[in-house]
């Protein structure tokens, strides 16, 4: 199991590396540089610009100079909000950005889950109709429609829920991002958990067990839930990036001052060492999201492991 | 419709009589008959048409253009009577046209970016199960690598350093979704390069590009002609998802994306701007999905949940 984690671990390595210095090149390609405004700098200022921000050396300095300072953590400085390094402004974001991202991943397991179990069990039945319903809204309706609609419904109509704003972390002001962040998750999560269940509860060994006489819910719960799950754990790790993209608009629409909308405002604003250093952090974030689900999907199904 | 023919329907009223299938069908006749007999995907087909051909025809019939404003009527709510069905916006644009030209957009942005997806996707993953071996490992790898990292950073960070343009939109979305088409034409390589028609062709001396384009890719038509179909639901999410941050379609032209986020700006004064928009899009996505996975019933039964 360890060896396992390690070596998953070894082969994320090189991954991170190479989309890293994708990124940065990608960068350097760009046409213009930071500095060119609409009046051009005196030479002197934009001398001491460049010594500073090391864009006078040869690209395969800056190149090396920024891995050895991104392995110490650092990941250059904003070329907007000159008073912030870009790990400063991802540090004020993160905490807004990992509670909604994390109570909305939190949210699409457990009801995803419980949801798709129910839809087995009341299946082509009235819950299950009701559940093919909410799985449909939440594959057909992209979160930048979502949100407003709701927003309308609950904040202007029935003026239950604040229809944006941080709010001091009040939980009502969560609830909204959360569950538009959700919803296609648990759209999807649903679907996988009702469809393995029907699968493996065709199996040889469930029948077995209801031989026994097991009443369903021992069945369900004791034998048909871990294989059941492989699918939606091996599901986990994308659905943590598309919590991230999905963050990117749910944040900008609610007002939250996460990293998301960080990183559009430094993307419409062209702040390119703040979009290269968000890429990045994204990229490191979900590498090793990714990996945890690995290790977690070769816990419940020890096949993986071997291979 | 499009696949009805007679022969179809032919076999549709016998099965439908509970008669024994007609002899000599071959497989594709036995999968648009299961297509044809899928109700939501043949509404859906039905939709898809309306709204292309009102997407294509649409704008000649509507005397709006969707770039000038009507200065007798700016912000007017949706109303038959003086002529804009849809309303107008705050610059006095007739919605109708906008809404019409904007699902133009996103339609050709969703053919030509599942194109460039089908092209890279077949072409990648045609050569690595043909060739094999360390290349194939090696070529897998990378596409597994590009899965776990979000790409569409990557669209962003392509729009904002080399500025919006259409084109590299287009490509950027292609080169985003390419990844699964690769991995199924992969799996499907792989089994047909075993068959004797292959090896027919290896022994006549033909070279590993002749073999793949001209006797590998036309025997992946089915997988790929399905796997694209439910791509552009997906591409189509994804354009409107960058234009409505910003970094897709730009003023003047525009998207469903781009109106639905002038939408959702004005939604508590102006709520016409939103629904209008939003419901094409819904429908465009509501019926592209149907009739992907009616498609994919149809073509591989055993996949059927």
């Amino acid at each position: 199991m360890l060896t396992y984690a390690l070596r998953r671990l070894l082969t994320t390595i090189p991954v991170l590396w190479v989309a890293i210095t994708a990124c940065f090149f990608i960068l350097r390609l760009a046409p213009g540089g930071p500095f060119d405004g609409e009046r051009p700098l005196p030479d002197a200022i934009r001398q001491n610009l460049a010594a500073h921000y090391n864009l006078d050396r040869s690209l395969v300095e800056q190149y090396l100079i920024y891995l050895g300072k991104l392995l110490k953590g650092d990941l250059g400085p904003s070329f907007i909000n000159q008073d912030f390094t870009v790990v400063e402004q991802l540090m004020i974001g993160l905490p807004y950005t990992l509670t909604v991202g994390g109570t909305a991943f939190l949210l699409s397991i457990v009801a995803g889950i419980s949801a798709g179990i129910l839809g087995y069990m009341y299946r082509n039945s009235f819950p299950d109709y009701l559940l093919g319903i909410v799985v449909l809204t939440g594959l057909v309706l992209p979160n930048f429609l979502l949100a407003p609609i709701f927003q309308l419904i609950f904040g202007l109509k029935l003026e239950w829920l604040p229809v944006g704003g941080w709010g001091g972390g009040a939980a009502v002001n969560i609830v909204l991002p959360v569950v538009v962040l959700a919803l296609p998750h648990v759209a999807r999560i649903s679907r996988l958990t009702r469809a393995s269940m029907i699968e493996v509860m065709h199996s040889h060994y469930i029948r077995t067990a209801r031989s026994r006489g097991l009443s369903k819910a021992s069945i369900i719960w004791r034998h048909a839930l871990k294989p059941t799950l492989t699918p939606v754990v091996s599901y986990l790790g994308p659905a943590a990036g598309f919590l991230l993209t999905g963050s990117l608009v749910v944040e900008t629409i609610f007002g939250l001052p996460g990293i998301g909308r960080y990183f559009i405002n430094a993307a419409l604003n062209r702040d390119y060492g703040m979009v290269l250093g968000t890429v990045i952090f994204y990229m490191i974030l979900i590498v090793v999201l990714n990996l945890v689900v690995d290790v977690l999907y070769a816990w419940l199904d020890p096949r993986v492991r071997s291979t | 419709m499009i696949f009805r023919s007679s022969r179809l329907a032919a076999v549709e009223a016998s099965l439908a009589g509970g008669s024994p299938p007609l002899p000599g069908r071959s497989q594709l006749q036995d999968a648009l008959a299961r297509l044809v007999r899928n109700k939501g995907a043949m509404v859906s087909l039905a939709m898809l048409c309306l709204l292309i051909v009102l997407a294509i025809a649409g704008p000649w019939f509507i005397p709006h253009n969707y770039e000038d404003p009507d200065w007798s009527a700016f912000r007017s709510p949706p109303s038959l009577a003086d002529g804009h069905w849809f309303g107008t916006d705050q610059n006095g644009r007739d919605l109708l046209a906008r809404t019409l030209f904007g699902t133009r957009v996103s339609l050709l942005v969703a053919l030509i970016a599942t194109l460039v997806s089908v092209v890279i996707g077949v072409t990648y993953g045609a050569f690595a199960g043909y060739v094999g071996g360390r290349a194939d490992q090696a070529m897998m790898r990378f596409v597994d690598v590009m899965y776990a990292l979000p790409s569409i950073l990557f669209v962003i960070l392509l729009m904002v350093i080399f500025g919006r343009n259409v084109f590299l939109l287009f490509a950027a979305i292609g080169a985003l979704e390419w990844l699964t088409m690769a991995r199924i034409v992969r799996g499907q390589t792989l089994s047909i390069k075993q068959r004797e028609f292959i090896e027919a062709a290896r022994a006549a001396g033909l070279g590993t590009g002749a073999i793949v384009f001209r006797h590998i890719v036309p025997n992946l038509l089915g997988p790929v002609v399905i796997y694209a179909t439910l791509t552009i639901p997906e591409v189509v999410v994804v354009e409107s998802f960058l234009s409505y941050l910003g970094f897709g379609i730009q003023e003047p032209l525009t998207s469903l994306g781009t109106l639905i986020a002038e939408g959702t700006n004005v939604l508590e004064v102006l709520p016409w701007l939103l629904w209008f928009p939003a419901a094409f899009l819904i429908l465009l996505l509501l019926s592209l999905l149907f009739i992907g996975d009616g498609l994919r019933d149809a073509f591989d039964p055993r996949e059927r949940g």
